[in-house]
């Protein structure tokens, strides 16, 4: 299959070849929404990052100016993701179940990171806490708790 | 524009409401999100199917952060109505239950309604569907305040 559809290849491949590789920009922009964001994972010290990029379409009040909070709740999602795909053997987009978003402080026109902690990863559901902030890590501006269903194995 | 208060009539609301999301709020405008009814705290919020907002590359199933920024806008929406007028405005938290996948292809519709309004704070739920509302997507509750005062 694979030979006659060389590009793009089956994301369960890609999946395994970023493993590896960790050439992360390939799988992130793999994913239409996440490469529209302009959502990246990044080695930091050997800790794995999400970093949101800033553009202006990602302001939400133009007044303040602040970060709209769909796109907050979208990189703490994006970040749990990504942590599934990539630290974990989960070779498939893991579907959401539920997400519950806090907002601690609004988000300025500047990068954002998130981090994923994966709380408890069971045969069929993953739970994972997510944290993201600005210039300050200490100081977060959202968290989140989303529930995750893992494809079978 | 020193006056925030919407208009008593419902076609200026819509068209108020509107013009918010295309001037002010420009992630609304760049996702393409549409309002598309409005009631005295209700807002009914349009996300028309695009590529760009896909989350699962192998079924073209919109991710859930796109659901999570028409969720947070008709809500928003639904509490300045329910005000009836614009005001300073944050989400406070958000809870989503994803009830089912959305099918590629069709817009998603967020009905939110607030349905309760004290002077800090505000509630408001949501209904996601793609047509037929016996058939959600998504349901959704949050709380917002008003940073004003």
């Amino acid at each position: 299959m694979s030979d006659t559809k060389p590009n793009p290849l089956p994301l369960a491949d890609l999946v395994r070849q970023v493993r590896k590789t960790r050439e992360y920009r390939k799988l992130t922009d793999a994913i239409p929404y996440t490469r529209y964001l302009g959502i990246g994972v990044e080695d930091v010290a050997g800790e794995m990052l999400c970093r949101m990029t800033y553009t202006p379409k990602l302001i939400g009040n133009s007044m303040l100016p602040a970060l709209h909070g769909g796109t907050l709740g979208a990189l703490l999602e994006s970040a749990a993701v990504f942590e599934l795909l990539l630290q974990t053997e989960t070779e498939r987009v893991p579907k959401i179940i539920s997400l519950t978003v806090d907002f601690l402080r609004s988000g300025k026109a500047q990068d954002t990171f998130a981090k994923a902690l994966i709380t408890r990863q069971g045969r069929r559901v993953a739970n994972v806490r997510v944290e993201a902030w600005q210039e300050d890590r200490t100081r977060p501006i959202t968290s989140a708790h989303a529930l995750f269903l893992l494809a079978e194995p | 524009m020193s006056d925030f208060t919407l208009p008593e009539d419902k076609a200026g609301r819509l068209e108020r409401c509107s013009v918010f999301y295309t001037d002010v709020v420009p992630h609304n405008h760049a996702l393409g999100l549409k309002l598309v009814d409005i009631g005295p705290a209700e807002a009914t919020v349009e996300l028309p199917y695009a590529d760009f907002l896909v989350g699962n590359p192998e079924t073209g199933v919109l991710a859930g952060g796109a659901v999570t920024t028409l969720i947070d806008a008709s809500c928003g929406s639904a509490v300045f109505l329910k005000m009836g007028r614009f005001a300073p405005l944050v989400t406070l938290d958000l809870r989503i239950d994803y009830l089912r996948p959305a099918r590629p292809g069709i817009s998603l519709i967020s009905v939110a309604e607030c349905y309760r309004l004290t002077r800090q704070v505000a509630f408001v739920r949501a209904l996601v569907h793609q047509g037929d509302k016996s058939n959600p997507v998504a349901s959704a509750q949050g709380t917002f305040m008003s940073t004003e005062g």
